[in-house]
């Protein structure tokens, strides 16, 4: 078996030790959710899912909920706390009224998060009222000024840790965009000033802090009221940064979501131009496939964690071999030996470097140069200055022209001719969607590319071509599948997604396993309207006349001589795998299966590292 | 695998045309025989060339004609002779005739497989086909190219034939070439072809695929559009990328006298508890994988994870249709595959054509949901895009790429370009010179396209095999630079950038990168260690002589744009003791004259740079005189001036004399150094 993780995700060329797929863990990030409990919060709804109106404390608190859940597989170094702010009841260290710090057992109030922490927030709401409470803390009359003291707790929540090694911020959900208006005009006045100057001591320790406000369709969220001088914002920042009042509450998710990632530079690289003309750009990985987490091998009886020590043994002699081996390839019936060095010196080639080799049309860039996902670059002038100014006169020509650069690599494990990609920046409502900058597309080199296509047609006859009443049929059918709005990201990954949630359900030993649901199912009740179906009748029947249900037949008969052995060969091939019964297998599994499996093992401690 | 194994003809022209790419001619078949002798040691291969002085082949022998015909190698299983043998091609006297050439590959294939082995024999053609062939006795060229078309399809052989044109065919007759290639795509008419052109050399080494990759499909079944609608197709992979090869581990314990020895390394892995309470190692049947979740790590076995795991239907569906617009193109996850209809169903092919053709149409792309096989563990979701065929004889297919799930995405933000101050942003010149460069750098003209990544070999791993090649006959032999051919992959080609010397000129002209001053030093170093990275690098290995391994241009003199860089660079210079001189006394004046006439915005920062490299430069040379002497004048400077802001740069940043303490030469204090700048007494200003 091996050191190699369970190999669900991982596919034949997907090499782990690859660096290209591996991150840095360079800095960690603290933040602290401070949310609105005011009962605005619980009175207000919004459309929300599934057309059903929801609160927006419940909206912030799921928003809140999936973004734990994230966290706590890919960050999950980086350390959270829960905040409430105008509440009932009052639980803090600085013993403050209205602000409640929520925290479970084993945990400091500013920790990791843990499988604990996301299943009691979770069903939080089913216990706010009775526990914590919602009331308006800031009322006419009263000194008490909750929105200063849940940023005084927040902030000292933050205390912990120096901003060299983490982010440290303040995300705060609100509906209300005038916190002081219910007062009379000296004590507004105070307490806003008051406040503002809170906020502003926690910005002059490098915390940051982010609102997410939270609008009525019938009234917007007006940021300029106040919010703006506490987040510092003004001018064109200020316009752009509420977008349109019909703001759906899913694109707030969509900006927590995206506020959750801190940026990481994968790499600096130079970027040759021309002779004496280096710039520097800074590689970030935007697409990369989410893998679960690594194993971490247990000793089964005592649940300890293991090491694994590889040792390199000579078969001919049983001896151990301590310095790193020379490498062989037999080749005309010997063994030609290489030092590791020399095939770093073979892989050599403009190390570090990004060489323009000139450009071509966009349509130059067929839909098959891909091998893997792509990397984004953008400039930097922080090393070289002028770097930027170079980089967005070629970014607005490449853009204007409709070129790509065809660019030399030098990665030191992997150099590559890649494809320079120039994309504008787009911004929907106030989000950036795509950010600006270029797309480096790995080329295939002439032995990757494979003409599989052009493998059959060994008749003398032309290749059989549809003509424009199929064609026509196609496209009629094609016009009732369509979607709109597609996003190339938007679905989850339903085994990833299971992975989690049986990950959930052992950590917080819940008996059953959490639903996941498959997103990636096709739409089978859209599939069975009549119009689709007629219109893939139509099709059908075009193509293949009233024949369809015997088209398996017909392709037998039809099946070439070339094909037939393709076929023997696959079937070779296919013994590798004995699909029948691995599917009978996994039947019998899960009707086997039972609970009581689940508490045994969950008997064993867990430890905890 | 023996049924599988190629029985290859080479058809090479030799011919004195051809002379020019014959060095590349040698390094792609002896690569293509390097490679046989890796991964298909079976194979076999003969060698024909063309426009041989003499003439040496069964069919002039026994028939006459075929003059100017060579056999260089029978048809022989591949070995490391024939390596040898295509490294040093005999250069033909005389222009050879293709379509003889065919003949004979065609009867030698004959004469040793009769008609055994369909489909696996396989000649190739490698010629400029720039010179008339030999008209027939009877009937037209044409008539003759049928008939030995005929016969190659009924024998069951392929030929390919790779066209060297371009630069090397520009005096050639243009009506023989039509006429050739003319008669060359009648082959594809009737038998099994691919032809293709090349016009430069580095082409002409990626025009020939060196390794045979048996295709085998990543799926077989149903295209399912709705419940109702369903092509059958079969899933190849499209690219692939060839790898490195995995080279194995080699032992030197065993004796040399031990002739039996494998030299093979085993790996072997122990588990031992992490805490080291005990050094028992841990047997592997008694191990559990444990998943992290959050600090916790959750232990599962195999078999519970079996239970619960995702296991979705084998089977392709279409998630529904979209423009083609909503998909960009970075967003493709991996290598790509290549639908086609299931080989000889004429309605599916038929089905598959209408979709592609109307999805080109409406510029739709499809989206897919794929479990490729039964007891896949994830679902796969991507876009399918249409591939029309340009060959009659081809039907038209589909490509598909995997999407990014919504896990996959890390939506980073970056500020926005307009965002940036004004002296970031290009100005119209700057533009302008951008412009040309990126419409004058062209490696598109007029569909001549270069580094088509069809034709282009990789540079990596060409290196290998050839230094495999090297190493088998001369075991210490160093790794070969790059040659002339691979560096036009990774340099931009010098004739294309002579041609643009006037935009390079104008990109210079209008833009000026320098060093970041500001930076930290811990961060330059980085900057500079990377920079001359790759001479650190190569040191190891004193004969190895790679292309980055040039000398540092040399520096003459210390100019405007860069004297700190240029100065330590003529500091370093270490052939002649004069440099050292040369640099100091160049940037003193630099420096004065920066007094004088203060450069831009940050004023005297330029020069406040300069100073505090030439006191790092004068420490490390202990050579204290002529800066304190600078000094002096800098001081007095400013006082006759009432200069204050720059003796107070100066002291912030600790830029005081040189003491004793740091060059032995001087005769200052160290406290009389510290006290340099305070005791000046500036006259009130002006």
């Amino acid at each position: 078996m091996g050191l190699d993780p369970e190999d669900v995700f991982k596919d034949e060329e997907d090499d782990p030790d690859n660096e290209f797929f591996q991150q840095s863990e360079s800095s960690k990030e603290y933040v602290v959710y401070l949310v609105d409990a005011s009962p605005k919060m619980f009175n207000t709804t919004c459309p929300g899912n599934d057309q059903k109106d929801e609160t927006h404390f419940h909206t912030s608190v799921s928003c809140i909920a999936g973004s734990l859940k994230t966290q706590i597989i890919s960050r999950s170094y980086d350390e959270v706390a829960i905040c409430f702010f105008n509440t009932r009841e009052k639980k803090n260290l600085q013993d403050l009224n209205g602000v409640f710090v929520f925290n479970v057992a084993e945990r400091e109030h500013l920790d990791r998060p843990t499988a604990r922490l996301i299943k009691e927030f979770d069903c939080i709401e089913e216990s706010f009222m009775r526990e914590i409470g919602s009331q308006y803390g800031i009322v006419p009359g009263s000194r008490e000024n909750s929105l200063y003291n849940a940023l005084w707790v927040a902030q000292a929540l933050l205390r912990k840790g120096s901003i060299k090694t983490a982010d440290k911020r303040i995300l705060l959900f609100t509906n209300e965009d005038d916190p002081f208006g219910s007062l009379q005009d000296a004590a507004k006045k105070d307490m806003t000033r008051t406040t503002l100057q809170r906020a502003k001591d926690a910005q002059d320790l490098g915390i940051s802090i982010e609102l997410l406000p939270l609008s009525r369709p019938d009234s917007e969220f007006n940021v300029s009221t106040f919010y703006a001088d506490l987040i510092g914002l003004d001018g064109e920042d200020l316009a752009q940064f509420m977008p349109s009042a019909s703001q759906k509450l899913e694109d707030m998710k969509d900006q927590l979501r995206k506020r959750m990632f801190t940026k990481r530079v994968v790499r600096r690289i130079e970027f040759h131009i021309a002779n004496g003309l280096s710039i520097a750009l800074n590689t970030y990985a935007l697409i990369r496939p989410t893998v679960p987490g690594a194993i971490t091998w247990l000793d089964s009886v005592t649940n300890h964690p293991l090491k694994t020590e590889r040792s390199l043994i000579c078969e001919d002699t049983g001896a151990l071999i301590q310095e790193p081996p020379k490498l062989f390839q037999p080749y005309r019936n010997e063994n030609v030996k290489f030092l590791p060095e020399e095939i770093a010196e073979i892989k050599r080639i403009s190390p570090g470097k990004l060489r323009l080799l000139g450009f071509k049309p966009l349509s130059c860039l067929k839909d098959y140069y891909n091998l893997r996902p792509s990397t984004f670059v953008y400039p930097s002038d922080q090393e070289v200055v002028g770097s930027t100014c170079i980089f967005i006169a070629l970014h607005r020509s490449m853009l204007k022209h409709k070129r790509f650069a065809v660019a030399y690599y030098g990665a030191s494990s992997h150099p590559q001719l890649v494809a320079l990609v120039a994309q504008d920046e787009i911004t929907s409502a106030g989000a950036q969607m795509e950010p600006p900058g270029m797309h480096m597309i790995y080329l295939p080199y002439s032995d990757d590319i494979r003409d599989d296509e052009e493998i059959f047609p060994d008749t003398e006859e032309d290749a059989p071509r549809a003509d424009e009443d199929q064609i026509q049929k196609a496209a009629a059918l094609i016009k009732r599948i369509y979607v709109k709005d597609f996003s190339a990201f938007q679905f989850a990954n339903p085994a990833l997604q299971r992975h989690y949630a049986v990950l959930q359900a052992l950590a917080l030993a819940e008996d059953d396993i959490p639903e996941t649901i498959d997103e990636t199912a096709p739409d089978e009740e859209g599939l069975t309207r009549p119009a689709v179906v007629k219109a893939a009748e139509a099709f059908k029947l075009s193509v293949y006349g009233d024949s369809y249900d015997e088209e398996s037949d017909m392709g037998k008969e039809k099946m070439s001589e070339a094909s037939r052995k393709r076929k023997a060969i696959a079937e070779n091939a296919a013994k590798d795998y004995d699909w029948g019964n691995l599917a009978d297998k996994g039947q019998v599994r899960v009707e086997e299966f039972n609970s009581r499996r689940f508490e045994s093992l969950l008997k064993c401690p867990q430890p905890s590292c | 695998m023996a049924r599988n194994k190629e029985k290859l003809v080479l058809l090479l022209d030799v011919g004195p045309s051809m002379h020019g790419v014959l060095s590349e001619v040698e390094k792609l078949c002896s690569m293509l025989v390097e490679k046989k002798l890796i991964f298909s040691k079976y194979d076999e291969l003969g060698v024909v060339v063309f426009g041989t002085e003499e003439s040496n082949n069964d069919l002039t022998t026994e028939v006459g004609g075929y003059q100017n015909i060579t056999v260089l190698q029978d048809i022989k299983v591949v070995d490391g002779d024939l390596v040898d043998t295509l490294q040093k091609l005999p250069r033909g006297t005389v222009d050879g005739d293709f379509l003889d050439a065919i003949v004979v590959g065609m009867d030698m294939l004959i004469k040793k497989y009769k008609d055994l082995h369909k489909g696996k024999k396989r000649l190739c053609l490698i010629t400029n086909a720039i010179h008339p062939i030999k008209d027939p006795f009877e009937g037209s060229k044409e008539d003759q190219v049928m008939t030995i078309a005929e016969q190659m399809a009924a024998q069951g052989m392929k030929i390919e034939s790779i066209v060297v044109r371009g630069r090397f065919s520009r005096d050639a007759n243009k009506g023989v070439m039509d006429e050739n290639d003319h008669l060359l795509s009648i082959f594809s008419k009737k038998t099994h072809t691919r032809t293709v052109y090349v016009d430069t050399p580095t082409s002409l080494l990626g025009a020939l695929k060196t390794r045979r990759v048996t295709p085998v499909t990543v799926f077989r079944g149903h295209l399912e559009l709705s419940p109702q609608m369903k092509i059958k197709v079969w899933v190849y992979k499209k690219t692939q990328e060839e790898k490195f090869p995995t080279l194995k581990k080699y032992s030197e314990k065993a004796p040399a006298s031990n002739k039996l020895a494998t030299h093979q390394v085993k790996v072997s892995y122990e588990y031992k508890s992490v805490d080291g309470s005990s050094n028992s190692v841990i047997p592997p049947e008694q191990r559990i994988k444990g998943y992290r979740y959050g600090p916790q790590v959750v232990p599962i076995s195999t078999a519970e994870w079996d239970a619960v795991k995702f296991k979705p239907e084998k089977g392709i569906k279409v998630l529904g249709f979209t423009d083609a617009s909503k998909i960009k193109r970075h967003c493709y996850m991996k290598d790509v595959y290549l639908f086609i209809a299931e080989p000889g169903n004429t309605r599916a092919t038929l089905a598959v054509s209408a979709i592609a053709r109307a999805m080109k149409e409406m510029n739709a792309v499809a989206i897919l949901r794929c479990v490729w096989r039964q007891g896949q563990q994830n679902i796969v979701v991507g876009v399918l895009t249409p591939n029309i065929s340009q060959n009659d004889k081809i039907p038209d297919s589909f490509y598909f790429n995997v999407l990014p799930f919504a896990e996959d995405v890390r939506e980073y933000q970056f500020p926005s370009f307009n965002s940036f101050p004004a002296s970031w942003q290009p100005n119209d010149q700057q533009q302008k010179a951008a412009d040309e460069l990126v419409q004058m750098l062209d490696l598109a003209p007029s569909g001549k396209e270069a580094l088509l990544p069809e034709f282009t070999p990789n540079p990596v791993l060409e290196r290998f095999y050839r230094h495999l090649e090297l190493k088998a006959k001369q075991p210490d032999a160093a790794v070969p630079p790059l040659d002339e051919t691979l560096k036009k992959i990774i340099e931009p080609d010098p004739e294309l950038v002579a041609e643009n010397k006037s935009v390079f000129d104008a990109l210079h002209r209008h833009f000026e990168l320098k060093q970041n001053p500001k930076l930290k030093k811990s961060s330059r170093q980085w900057y500079q260690e990377k920079q001359s990275g790759s001479n650190a690098h190569v040191s190891g290995g004193q004969a190895v002589n790679s292309i980055e391994n040039q000398p540092p241009v040399k520096i003459e003199k210390i100019g405007d744009l860069t004297p700190v860089q240029d100065f330590e660079a003529m500091m370093s210079q270490r052939d002649n003791p004069e440099w050292v001189e040369k640099a100091i006394k160049e940037l003193r004046e630099k420096i004065l004259a920066l007094l004088i006439h203060p450069d831009g915005e940050d004023k005297y920062q330029k020069a406040v740079e300069c100073v505090a490299a030439l006191r790092k430069g004068c420490i490390i040379e202990q050579e204290p005189g002529p800066y304190n002497d600078l000094m002096h004048r800098i001081r007095q400077y400013c006082e006759e001036k009432g200069i204050k802001s720059l003796p107070q740069l100066l002291a912030s940043r600790d830029l005081t004399l040189i003491s004793k303490s740091e060059a032995e030469d001087s005769n200052v204090t160290a406290e009389e150094a510290r006290s340099f700048f305070v005791k000046m007494e500036p006259k009130p200003d002006v």
